[in-house]
């Protein structure tokens, strides 16, 4: 299962540079998307996969060395909020920026780094 | 020690009552005084520390390192100080020059969250907690640097905002990594695992993910080129902020990592970081100088300046980190200082083009000498904090035979120099050009030198107590290097 993980971090980390150096703006967002998928699946794998034992415990529980680490699924859930927020805040400004523009052309955002 | 909190409390709870209340007319007052009660808040838990040393809070009650903690040692707490100040007189600066588009009630909303994710970022002992920090101060000043919501503005905020995402989540992969191999993401747990391991070469995977991700927003060599292309766009008072801000947050983040516990493979990963430091330096350095735009002028020596923090912290001793640290905090100001002036200069004379200004030294000597006071402190002159920093960083770089950095450093500061000299010469002594002589000239107000003098003073009263902020400064370069009483701290041993 770790491996399956581990391959789909690794897809999901190509698709999204891939992705990234597009020249439109939308494909960009959907690659930050990806990288942010892939970033997050990756925190999730990192204390490994424990199949069938979620981590409760209670006053009878002596060992709790077979049980899933909850830490990482706590950390991911975090992390997705976050990921969400600033996906909707680039889209909105892809909007806003459309909106003036007309434009999804990366190459079109030249002006503030022209030489005055 | 429950008023560790209140850094973060206190702009959470303004920032809600702004968004509840809505009325930019109390927003006026809202933010200069909310950000004088974080000034005072900071003072006050400096003068704790001084009492009681180290000072943590376990939320929540968890004891560490299963909970969050939050730390106030002599960086966090110097660092609390000054970015209070920048906030206390930025506030009174976006009084009197934000525009007429940006409703005053929602800046100072995204001015306090910003504040908040910045003092958060300061105090906390948590890896995933700096993370969450972190998103908040940026997504803040994403909103910040679009608000005015020009073609501009909102191109440069897709380059911040591409690369800082970049970084974000490079920094979420790493801490990933890093807690897959140590199991804590506590800093002191950390520093108490990593101090004495010896399988260095495992580390070097989240150590490098960190390195550039908060060189990403630092600003350093090869990744700091969101900075120039978006810091000129906002509205002045916006990028004063950001200029005494953001980047500092990354360059505090990067010492307090590799001082605790990124300490394995040093010759390898000091080597790099003065290589950087070196880089950042000229790069930074020799691009400001082909600008005739104060802004662009001012945002690439930004980047020439973060180069001798880096310095700092790649030569590791206590002397240069103290270095380090008093050149963080000088240039925090004497930056901000410089950005004030130029938006002051552009109040008057209605743009940044340096070539459509000048005789403002006759006109207006006032703005003349709070301009040079800042500009010098950058440069290096004595008795300004500027010079006192450089010479430590200098001392350091010699005491340590680390002689190249030291003559890269040096030379830079020509760079340095030429840079501020020629807005000196064209904006104050070059007299008027003609053709532009006929627009109407804005008369200031005392309200408006006000920022400008506060930075001024406290840039030179750093450089006039010298010695005390030396013996400070010091204190917290010895507890960098030697980070023992931070982690009995946390674990109160």
């Amino acid at each position: 299962m770790e491996i399956l993980l581990a391959i789909i971090v690794g897809v999901l980390y190509t698709a999204g540079v891939y992705m990234l150096l597009r020249r439109s703006i939308v494909k960009f967002i959907i690659g930050i998307i990806f990288m942010s998928n892939a970033t997050n699946l990756l925190v999730f794998l990192s204390a490994g996969l424990v199949q069938g034992n979620p981590a409760f415990v209670n006053a009878t529980t002596v060992d709790t060395s077979h049980l899933a680490d909850p830490t990482p699924q706590a950390l991911v859930l975090t992390a997705i909020v976050i990921g969400l927020g600033m996906v909707v805040f680039i889209l909105a400004l892809k909007y806003k920026y459309f909106e003036i523009t007309g434009t999804d052309d990366l190459d079109q955002l030249k002006q503030t780094d022209e030489h005055s | 020690m429950n008023s560790i909190a209140l850094p973060l409390l206190l702009p959470f709870a303004i920032a809600i009552s702004l968004l509840l209340v809505r009325s930019d007319k109390l927003s006026k007052w809202v933010g200069p005084l909310g950000s004088l009660a974080m000034l005072a808040v900071a003072v006050y838990l400096n003068f704790q520390l001084q009492q009681n040393g180290i000072m943590t809070l376990n939320t929540g009650g968890w004891i560490a390192p299963f909970g969050i903690v939050l730390v106030v040692d002599h960086l966090s707490s110097l660092m609390l100080m000054v970015s209070a100040l920048i906030a206390f007189v930025i506030a009174l600066f976006a009084n009197r020059n934000l525009t007429e588009d940006i409703p005053m009630s929602r800046f100072y909303f995204f001015f306090f969250t910003l504040n908040m994710g910045v003092n958060g970022a300061f105090i906390t002992g948590d890896v995933f907690n700096l993370y969450v920090w972190f998103e908040v101060m940026l997504l803040s000043s994403f909103v910040l640097i679009t608000l005015g919501k020009k073609k501009e503005q909102l191109e440069g905020g897709i380059k911040y905002l591409a690369l800082n995402i970049m970084g974000s989540m490079l920094f979420l992969a790493g801490l990933g990594l890093l807690y897959g191999k140590t199991g804590t993401l506590n800093m002191a747990h950390l520093a108490e695992i990593l101090r004495n391991d010896h399988h260095a070469s495992l580390m070097s995977t989240s150590m490098v993910l960190f390195f550039v991700a908060f060189g990403i927003k630092a600003a350093v060599f090869p990744l700091y080129f969101w900075l120039p292309s978006s810091y000129h766009t906002p509205n002045i008072a916006v990028t004063s902020l950001f200029a005494g801000l953001l980047t500092k947050v990354g360059v505090y983040t990067l010492i307090r990592f590799f001082t605790l516990f990124f300490v394995q493979d040093q010759t390898f990963w000091h080597t790099l970081l003065l290589i950087v430091a070196g880089l950042t330096m000229v790069s930074g350095g020799m691009a400001a100088a082909s600008y005739y735009e104060t802004r662009r002028i001012l945002s690439y020596h930004i980047i020439s300046q973060i180069g001798y923090m880096i310095m700092g912290l790649g030569i590791f001793t206590p002397l240069a980190l103290a270095g380090a640290v008093f050149f963080t905090i000088h240039n925090m100001i004497a930056k901000t200082g410089t950005f004030v002036a130029a938006g002051l200069i552009a109040k008057i004379k209605g743009t940044y083009e340096l070539k459509e200004v000048g005789g403002l030294y006759k006109q207006n000597p006032v703005l003349a000498i709070l301009f040079i006071i800042p500009a010098f402190a950058l440069a290096g002159f004595p008795p300004i904090s500027g010079f006192f920093a450089k010479f430590m960083l200098l001392k350091a770089g010699i005491d340590s035979g680390q002689y190249l950095i030291t003559a890269v450093a040096l030379l830079t500061g020509f760079l340095t120099l030429y840079s501020m000299i020629k807005i000196w010469n064209e904006a104050f002594l070059k007299k008027q050009p003609e053709e532009k002589s006929q627009i109407t000239e804005v008369k200031l107000k005392i309200m408006d030198y006000m920022p400008l003098a506060i930075l001024a003073a406290a840039s030179l009263l750093m450089g006039l107590f010298a010695p005390s902020v030396f013996e400070y400064v010091m204190q917290t370069g010895d507890q960098l290097f030697e980070p023992s009483a931070y982690i009995n701290a946390v674990f109160k041993k």
